[in-house]
């Protein structure tokens, strides 16, 4: 199921005047609205516009994955890592339908189910509860293999990652693990936006996961056409990485 | 108590296609026969245990029921985080399994030392802690536990009393000195110790290998005033749900157990047990002191 996914600029702030600092990113069209709503009025921080391309794209034309079907054991699984990643994450699921339009009034408040960060038990779609940095890789590996061990080899598990959680010495652990037993049905996805407080110096941040055997894609974290070119260029004997490089300013 | 656990898991493995086993290394090549029969379901993340427990959490989000296995400050005090966020949280759960208990390898020094891990998971809500005493009761709660699909925690040690007790973990009094007489709860490995310290004191002795959830029940079934209870981790450990079963009674309450120190000595087990005063010797010095004011005041 494709969309169209031309951009608009950000529907909730209006145009700067001359000579003031840029405009904010413009994000999909769908996602433009549910955004406003969950915002109201509110500014959003970077990780917010950083992290919108990758989900749309991810929602839109990769994972196989519907309202209906957020319990169907042969469904694609996307693990939110960086659960602060969370306003465009919960207007995604807005936008494909899988949390109505009216939690997002609240969020936050005190009946909301759309906390800050996002919890599995509260909000249909969501596989995990994430927020502490370092776990959603390490969740993902363990569905990968818990998937394949019962004959479901058609899902593919995703997991979004910032470059700065990468920091976290627990991606490590599952990087290695994932790359020497070549899991090939797991995919992560990395954000960069440079924010990791020491860097990723030499080819960056997906160095870190081809020197322990995965394959990897970098690409312009907004071109949607890049995007879905290396979330769909896996090889299907290893793991894949896509690191989507985004402005350091978001 | 390890090789209870390995032939009990591995036939887990077998009869059950939901069971899982996850190592960070430890006890690997004792379920290298199961990893070869089931290569998808005997998982060795190598030494990586943050990856271990997420692993557990990822199986068990995809239906599996995880056995994770390791050395008990690796299991639980290294991966703690992973515990709260990966399995409790994401509203699954695992059968954690360790070996090492507070002092098995005491001449491995503060590093291999866990004394306080039934407390860490006591954090926890809803947790079953199984503290066995002895290698025959290992399997019933292995297979109890997996069953019962909810979070565990069983503490293997080296340590053990002369017999098993079987049963549930209700409390099992195995000396009874009338109503009104103090009442000592062993938990575990420490029993023989604790009957042979109070053997001709009029104490009654109840056992249990079940801390979590505690009997509570059956404690206020079996205590009067005086509550003595002994266990082979932190002092402690228990103190607060016995407090809570008898807050509406007078009572007091001897806790005894590990101490929290970094003694920074090595030597064996046993040694270590008689620095924390849990051999008969040192349990008897306390339980006299404890007793002592309470006879007076009769």
């Amino acid at each position: 199921m494709t969309t169209t996914t031309a951009t608009v600029p950000r529907p909730d702030v209006p145009a700067p005047p001359p000579g003031s600092a840029p405009a904010p990113p413009p994000v999909p069209e769908p996602v433009a609205a549910p955004l406003r709503r969950l915002g109201a009025g509110r500014e959003f921080g970077a990780n917010v516009y950083s992290t919108v391309d990758v989900l749309w794209v991810l929602y839109d034309r990769i994972l196989r994955i519907t309202p209906d079907t957020v319990d169907d054991p042969d469904r694609d699984r996307f693990l939110l890592s960086k659960g602060h990643a969370v306003a465009g994450y919960y207007a995604v699921l807005a936008a494909k339908g899988f949390v109505p339009g009216d939690w997002l009034d609240d969020q936050g408040g005190p009946a909301s189910r759309l906390g800050d960060h996002p919890d599995r038990t509260m909000v249909p779609g969501v596989e995990i509860g994430s927020g502490s940095l370092g776990h959603g890789l390490g969740l993902g590996v363990g569905t990968a293999l818990g998937l394949r061990a019962q004959g479901l080899l058609t899902p593919r598990t995703y997991v979004l990652l910032g470059d700065a959680e990468l920091d976290e010495g627990s991606n490590h652990e599952a990087i290695a693990y994932a790359g020497a037993t070549g899991l090939a049905s797991l995919s992560a996805v990395v954000v960069d936006n440079r924010s990791a407080t020491h860097g990723w110096p030499g080819d960056g941040a997906a160095a870190r996961f081809t020197v322990n055997g995965w394959t990897a894609a970098t690409v312009d974290g907004r071109d949607h056409e890049a995007l879905h070119r290396a979330l769909t260029g896996h090889d299907n004997h290893r793991p894949h990485v896509v690191v989507a490089v985004v402005d350091t300013q978001e | 108590m390890r090789e209870t656990f390995v032939e009990t898991a591995t036939d887990l493995l077998t009869e059950d296609p939901r069971t899982a086993v996850v190592l960070a290394d430890i006890s690997a090549a004792a379920f290298e026969p199961a990893a070869r029969r089931h290569p998808d379901r005997v998982v060795n993340v190598g030494i990586r245990e943050q990856l271990m427990v997420g692993v557990a959490g990822g199986l068990a989000l995809t239906g599996l029921r995880p056995i994770v296995h390791s050395y008990a400050p690796f299991l639980v005090e290294r991966a703690y985080e992973q515990i709260k966020l990966d399995l409790d949280h994401q509203d699954v759960s695992a059968v954690l399994v360790s070996v090492g208990a507070s002092y098995d390898r005491a001449a491995a020094g503060r590093t291999h030392l866990a004394p306080a891990d039934v407390s860490l998971i006591d954090t926890l809500h809803g947790w079953t802690v199984h503290v066995p005493g002895h290698p025959g009761e290992v399997a019933d709660l292995l297979r109890a536990t997996v069953a019962a699909d909810g979070p565990a925690y069983l503490r293997l040690s080296t340590q053990q009393n002369g017999r098993a007790h079987r049963g549930d973990g209700a409390l099992r009094v195995l000396r009874d000195a009338g109503p009104g007489a103090p009442l000592l709860v062993a938990v575990g490995p420490v029993l023989d110790a604790a009957m042979a310290a109070v053997a001709d004191l009029p104490v009654t002795v109840a056992y249990t290998h079940r801390p979590r959830p505690f009997d509570t029940a059956g404690l206020r079934a079996l205590a009067g005033s005086e509550v003595i209870l002994v266990e082979p981790c932190l002092a402690g450990t228990s103190s607060r749900v016995v407090s809570a079963a008898l807050v509406d009674r007078p009572h007091r309450l001897l806790a005894l157990g590990v101490g929290r120190e970094d003694l920074r000595r090595y030597g064996a087990a046993d040694d270590h047990t008689r620095w924390h005063g849990l051999d008969a010797a040192g349990l008897r010095r306390a339980v006299d002191g404890f007793l002592e004011p309470a006879f007076v005041s009769r």
